[in-house]
């Protein structure tokens, strides 16, 4: 049986991971390529990467850093930010990612989807979507949450995965940050709308709240937090074992930490 | 020395680096000869079928993969690679394959679309069929990373492991030295790895 995954994120600006993070007896707490290799061994079933940086050195900065995480680490690595062409598939896919994630730049231009999809299959191509409540209706925001776009989310998350989106992920604006567990109704409504992958995001504070989220809505496949996993409020090892104690179906091995 | 067929589809870095974090060197490359002096060939593959068996085809490589293999050089195909071991595929049209293995790549067709989403991405776990050398460290039940929305079926000379997904999906093959896994051992974690490593054993 399929396992559900858990996926840690790591916001990188100028070669660091932006916040750092807070683990005992990890001494440099915002080198990607260690940070990466320690949650490799602490069970997480994937990596994502977000670039936020703004310049064009930094960039280069960034793909560097992507080439020594994935000749560290053997799971999956799917990277995002900045990308806004099919070119910038190419740059992130050559230095080992596996799969790219697309926020603005498909907003931007919606087409892009489509030809990233003809090019490098469908597998690869994730479409990421800030979304926020406005009027009652569920909204797509732009320039990481800054933007009300103004189209509405679910049909734009349809569309997306007729176009060629592999993978969903929902981060909701309106649960990000507060802790008190997922955007459960959005993201019922999302996985009634798609028959694609569809990974949670936003909202994590504790286990309980992956174990509400799987539990609850059987069609999300992933949940992906950052801070919760970076300042220790949850070890993913931990994590995995209360999940399985839940009947919820993880993968166990790979844990060497 | 293991030689990774570089026909021109995907990104081998990570294949290469793989073979490096279990003691192995191994070269990427698109010339015969250079291939033809490994040990042991790596057929890697994403995409689609028909554009990458094309693209072996036209460099020539098709004929330096199956006379290795006939000669007994251990050849592993991974995700596509491992579709391609096979007669054809009916991914977008009817494709050949290396026909180095009996039986036909088609799509998954799960009964309930909303329950097995396709592409089948993530990690499940392996039951194998039959003992192999492959899987010296690996238990039934190990999760291994999948991402693929078609299958080989027909293929019961072969198959050594299947994946519940709806149905039993082929996982992993092999005959004589010709060996294949739908998953990617180079994205899963030491199980994996451990995979690699047994095949540079043999």
């Amino acid at each position: 049986m399929i396992t559900k995954r858990i996926i840690p994120c790591l916001d990188v600006k100028d070669g660091r991971v932006v916040k750092g993070v807070n683990f005992l007896g990890l001494a440099d707490v915002s080198d990607p390529v260690k940070l990466a290799d320690y949650y490799s061994r602490s069970g997480a079933d994937e990596l994502v990467f977000y670039d936020i940086t703004a310049s064009a050195e930094n960039r280069r900065l960034f793909t560097d850093i992507l080439c020594r995480v994935a000749s560290t680490i053997f799971i999956p690595l799917t990277v995002g930010g900045g990308i806004n062409g099919v070119e910038d598939f190419d740059r992130v896919l050559k230095c080992g990612a596996d799969k790219v994630s697309v926020n603005t730049g498909a907003i931007r231009d919606p087409d892009l989807i489509r030809r990233a999809a003809i090019r490098y299959g469908s597998q690869c191509v994730v479409l990421s979507a800030d979304i926020k409540r406005v009027d009652g209706q569920f909204r797509v925001f732009g320039r990481g949450g800054r933007d009300d776009t103004g189209i509405e989310a679910i049909s734009w998350l349809r569309r997306g995965v007729e176009n060629g989106a592999g993978e969903i992920v929902v981060n909701s604006i309106d649960t990000d940050g507060v802790k008190k567990g997922f955007d459960l109704e959005l993201l019922a409504a999302v996985c009634d709308a798609v028959n694609v992958p569809v990974i949670a995001s936003g909202g994590a504070g504790s286990k309980e709240d992956f174990i509400k989220l799987f539990q609850t809505l059987p069609g999300v496949d992933a949940g992906l937090a950052a801070s919760v996993f970076h300042f220790g409020q949850i070890a993913i090892p931990d994590l995995k074992q209360t999940l399985w104690e839940h009947n919820i179906n993880v993968r166990r091995t790979g844990v060497t930490v | 020395m293991i030689g990774i067929v570089d026909y021109g589809v995907g990104n081998l870095f990570s294949l290469k680096s793989s073979f490096y974090a279990i003691g192995q060197t191994a070269l990427v490359s698109d010339d015969p000869a250079v291939l033809g002096a490994c040990d042991r060939l790596i057929l890697p593959g994403v995409g689609a079928f028909g554009d990458a068996s094309e693209k072996l085809r036209a460099s020539g490589l098709d004929r330096l993969v199956c006379r290795q293999a006939e000669q007994g050089v251990p050849l592993l195909g991974i995700c596509l690679g491992m579709q391609m071991l096979f007669e054809e595929s009916l991914e977008h049209g009817r494709y050949k394959g290396l026909g180095l293995l009996k039986g036909q790549v088609c799509p998954i067709v799960p009964k309930d679309p909303a329950v097995h989403k396709i592409p089948h991405i993530g990690w499940n776990g392996l039951h194998v069929t039959q003992p192999s050398l492959l899987f010296a460290e690996v238990r039934e039940g190990d999760e291994v990373y999948f991402v693929h929305s078609y299958s080989a079926r027909d293929c019961a000379d072969s198959v050594i492991a299947t994946v519940e997904y709806g149905e039993e999906l082929t996982a992993a093959v092999a005959q004589g030295n010709v060996y294949g896994t739908q998953f990617h051992p180079e994205k899963s974690g030491p199980v994996g790895l451990s995979i690699l490593k047994a095949f540079c054993q043999f």
